[in-house]
């Protein structure tokens, strides 16, 4: 079975450049036949870069080698709340992967590319139709470069009323993603934290306390990001409308309401979609995502550019007449927008109700099999994520959150979103998506309660988990303290 | 259109497994009726709106209708000599290959080592590959595009500096310009485009130069780096990863920060994205980095009787939005990581001797390409001398009259630079040859510029 070569038990500190041989090679370079031309001053060239020497054989096994350490969701339920990991449809990545995509040069004649266009501007609109915020710029790369977007948005508008120098101040939740305050610094910002309430919603008397003529805006997660709606949403728009400043919506968990309720509708100003969430695009370990950002009638002219317009005949790229300009050195993620509309094309409306109505069932099932094995400090039917908390089981048998999920690897799960949102002690986050059968969802639910069982009676089962991994708990201290960041040569000859 | 159902939906969709029956028995465990119940907390004033979609589509319609759309982008059949940012190559084929094995594709964030080895030491081998290209101490695992990464390396040399201006070298592509001209609204930094490093001055948290620059010229950083340390400024350099396999580390010459563009040796130019910014610095910046960086670390505990194993984590994530909020070094959170992947792979698919082989086929096919089209009657190459894999073109007409000829021969000759300040772009336009450049395709752009050289000298 496994090949006895030295140290194959510690694959990790074998990286490429460890193996192979000089001279090895995984592709040929043909030759330049004809007249050669002198190379520039060599002052101006390298002698050499350290870059491993591998057959393509030998590469191809030591990439399938790693990925099989990688638990995606095509291996198991992946219940990471706040991510939506859904399953991602294969035709997306079959379409996108056409060559008339592929191999479209960002610069190419507008007449020439209105496949790509069109399909745009399909997507454009139906994302504009979704959140009832009806105009959109396909443009930003992920949800936080659609926040940066917006912001500027914000900030852009605010300018042209003469109040930018006086509006300094965003509101944003206690509950929020650390994106939402990251972006508002970004922005030129300062951040005022909104306390949550009991009930899970804004604290409404500090919005009201807080309102005044130095906010610009408020950033609020809808639902938010305990996977409770946002109660009385509708009302705070009016109270920020009345104050003269702007409502925007981190739409990272519009998995729940698309094609229910729509951002435009209660109030907001301008919002971003996650279409590696919602939209069922492969997020690749980390991206690529796409963050559209879609706004209302008064935001439109500052929208990032490039946006897709229909002309006369042929659909173009355009500018808004007051844009805060480019996010991306061309048109953003096109691959990740084309499997978007794929997947929007595939549900239609019906379609994409039956998404956020399973996802919202799914998450509530969930919170009905494990409610009084955990402790659930927001008890309230959720929509499409429920955040428990381990607080019980680390008060009475030592066992953290921490642990918890550690031990949910050894039943074959990833382990959902932990310690967030920050609000909840010891929190774990679960989002199951629609696309998870009954079956999974039970047995979800059967390993937390075994591993909440197991806390009481062998909290040392948890504390040293996972044991059925591809490795065990690393030292996260010490990567930290004393940071090796590169691969670098044994000894330099 | 069908209008909104207000019942709950009938049979499963094939990314929906649950049944009717599924539904009734999950529905009877929460002790709720219907679906819609579980939405009663929206306000019923704004719920199911009326909503405009297009109709749905089975897999096969799907298919065939994206098919015509692909087909319909008739500018990717033809010979294109467009580069300015974007260029075609030779992409080794187990880069798609491997990157597209769904253990890697279809995980998240790696925020469970354990679960997540395959990302992170891949993540690791590509903040390697990236140190030696660039010559630089620290990368991280990559942002969304060249452009958004040279901004972001633009805010770093502010926070270094506690400077409020930053300067760019033209010639800079436009696109990276306007985008750090985007970033640089929040914290109202003043942005000056500069024509020399005389231009630099005190005040300048960073100057900004590309790698070859926008018009393709070689640039000897060293000179560069010496002005803006001289005023106390870093040099950031906007450089091509695949030319580096020719060209001096930037690191080498003095460059503090380096950014770069990956999506063409990943994969494709796609239209623009998915891109992968390149992002590295020196060690000094290593805690002001923006990104997610991944470590080398061991395991806890020696699993029976072993040694502890090495192991990959996310890592100095204080510097994070997640844990850093309002004071983190950047917002920003997924980024490319799967095009980062595959560049990893098709870098390290070529090896030393390849990259160095592929720039190098590719400097003497575009320089070819330029001695044919200079041997033509009424055109003339203006490029200063040493550059890359582009160079300027003058012809018998106008750039845009001549680019619109072509473009009537099916020929997209490149990007009309003509009304640039630079005396070299003037009436000029901006060609790209490639390695992968088709020898037909250059062999249809010299017979084509003949013909239309040969028309104009007929017309006057």
């Amino acid at each position: 079975m496994t090949a006895p070569r030295p140290s194959a038990a510690d694959a990790g500190a074998r990286l490429s450049f460890d193996r192979g041989a000089p001279g090895r090679r995984a592709v040929d370079v043909p030759r330049w036949p004809n007249e050669q031309t002198p190379l520039p001053d060599a002052a101006l060239l390298r002698d050499g870069v350290r870059l491993p020497e591998l057959s393509q054989g030998e590469l191809v096994r030591y990439y399938t080698e790693l990925s099989v350490m990688n638990y995606g969701i095509d291996s198991g339920t992946y219940p990471l709340g706040s991510c939506t990991m859904k399953y991602n449809p294969k035709v997306n990545d079959l379409v996108a992967s056409a060559a008339g995509f592929s191999d479209a040069h960002p610069l190419a004649p507008i007449d020439g590319m209105q496949g790509t266009l069109r399909t745009l501007l399909e997507l454009q609109r139906g994302l504009g139709e979704l959140t009832g915020l009806p105009h959109v710029s396909l443009a930003p790369a992920a949800g936080a470069q659609g926040e940066l977007a917006g912001a500027l948005m914000i900030a852009a508008a605010l300018d042209a009323r003469g109040e930018l120098d006086q509006r300094r101040r965003i509101l944003v939740p206690d509950s929020a993603h650390g994106t939402n305050p990251a972006t508002a610094a970004m922005a030129g910002f300062t951040v005022t934290q909104i306390p949550t309430a009991a009930d899970g919603s804004l604290d409404r008397a500090t919005v009201e306390r807080e309102l005044d003529d130095t906010v610009a805006a408020a950033m609020v997660t809808v639902p938010n990001t305990l996977g409770l709606w946002e109660h009385g949403i509708e009302d705070v728009a009016e109270l920020i409308h009345n104050a003269g400043a702007y409502l925007y919506a981190d739409g990272a968990n519009f998995n729940a309401i698309m094609g229910r309720a729509r951002y435009g509708d209660l109030g907001f100003d301008v919002a971003h979609l996650n279409l590696h969430k919602s939209f069922s695009t492969p997020h690749g370990g980390g991206g690529p995502g796409a963050g559209p950002v879609c706004c209302s009638d008064e935001l439109a002219p500052y929208l990032p550019t490039p946006i897709v317009a229909e002309g006369d005949d042929a659909v173009q790229l355009a500018t808004p007449q007051r844009s805060i300009g480019r996010m991306q050195q061309f048109h953003g993620n096109v691959g990740v927008l084309l499997r978007a509309y794929a997947y929007m094309r595939a549900l239609g409306l019906d379609g994409l109700r039956a998404v956020s109505g399973q996802a919202v069932l799914n998450a509530n099932y969930l919170r009905a099999l494990l409610h009084g094995h955990y402790d659930l400090p927001y008890d309230r039917p959720v929509l499409h994520e429920v955040v428990f908390s381990g607080s019980r089981q680390k008060r009475e048998h030592g066992v953290r959150t921490y642990d918890i999920a550690k031990r949910l690897i050894d039943h074959g799960f990833h382990p959902p979103t932990v310690y967030f949102p920050l609000i909840v002690e010891e929190a774990l986050m679960l989002e199951p998506t629609e696309t998870e059968p009954p079956e999974a969802i039970e047995a979800l639910a059967n390993a937390l309660i075994a591993i909440a069982e197991e806390s009481a009676s062998d909290a040392d089962a948890l504390h040293s988990a996972p044991h059925d991994a591809p490795i065990g708990r690393l030292d996260e201290t010490a990567a930290a303290r004393k940071p090796i960041l590169r691969w670098t040569p044994t000894e330099e000859s | 259109m069908a209008g909104p159902s207000t019942t709950d939906f009938g049979s499963p969709h094939p990314y929906i497994p649950a049944t009717d029956a599924d539904r009734a028995r999950m529905l009877a465990r929460i002790g709720v009726d219907r679906i819609d119940d579980l939405f009663a907390d929206l306000p019923s004033a704004a719920r199911d709106p009326e909503i405009a979609l297009l109709p749905p589509l089975s897999e096969p319609e799907l298919i065939a209708l994206l098919a015509d759309r692909a087909s319909e982008n008739s500018a990717t059949s033809r010979p294109s000599f467009l580069g300015a940012g974007a260029y075609r190559r030779s992409v080794p084929a187990i880069a798609a290959h491997l990157a597209g094995r769904s253990e890697f594709a279809t995980a998240y964030t790696p925020y469970q080592p354990e679960i997540s080895q395959g990302t992170l030491q891949s993540g690791f081998e590509y903040q390697s590959v990236v140190c030696e290209l660039t010559g630089m101490d620290v990368s991280n695992t990559g942002l969304y595009d060249a452009a958004s990464a040279t901004a972001e390396a633009c805010l770093l040399a502010v926070r270094a500096t506690k400077r409020q201006a930053v300067a760019l070298l033209e010639p800079i592509h436009p696109g990276i310009a306007d985008v750090v001209r985007t970033y640089a609204r929040g914290a109202r930094l003043r942005i000056d485009q500069i024509d020399s490093t005389d231009a630099v001055t005190d005040d300048h948290a960073c100057l900004v130069a590309q790698q070859p620059n926008f018009l393709g010229g070689i640039v000897d950083l060293e000179p560069l780096a010496e002005a803006a340390h001289q005023q106390g400024a870093l040099l950031v350099a906007v450089a091509d990863p695949f030319a580096l396999g020719l060209l001096r580390a930037p690191g080498d010459a003095g460059a503090d920060i380096v950014t770069g563009e990956g999506r063409d040796l990943a994969g494709g130019p796609a239209y623009g994205g998915p891109s992968l910014g390149l992002f590295a610095a020196r060690q000094q910046f290593l805690r002001q980095m923006p990104g997610r960086i991944v470590g080398q670390t061991r395991e806890l505990h020696a699993a029976d009787g072993g040694q502890p194993r090495t192991g990959y984590v996310l890592t100095l994530q204080a510097r994070e939005q997640f844990i850093r909020r309002e004071r983190a070094t950047s917002n920003v959170s997924t980024a490319q990581s799967l095009i980062a992947l595959s560049f990893t792979i098709a870098v390290q698919a070529l090896g030393p001797q390849g990259l160095r082989d592929a720039a190098l086929l590719c400097y003497q096919k575009s320089h070819d390409a330029a001695r044919r089209i200079a041997a033509l009657d009424g055109y003339e190459v203006t490029s200063r001398d040493p550059w890359f894999q582009e160079f300027l073109v003058r012809g018998p007409l106008p750039a845009p009259q001549l680019l619109a000829q072509l473009d009537e021969h099916g020929i997209s000759a490149g990007l009309d630079v003509s009304d640039r300040n630079e005396p070299e772009a003037r009436d000029a336009w901006l060609c790209c040859v490639t390695e992968a450049t088709p020898a037909a395709d250059v062999d249809a752009l010299v017979a084509a510029l003949s013909l239309v050289g040969g028309e104009t000298d007929g017309g006057s």
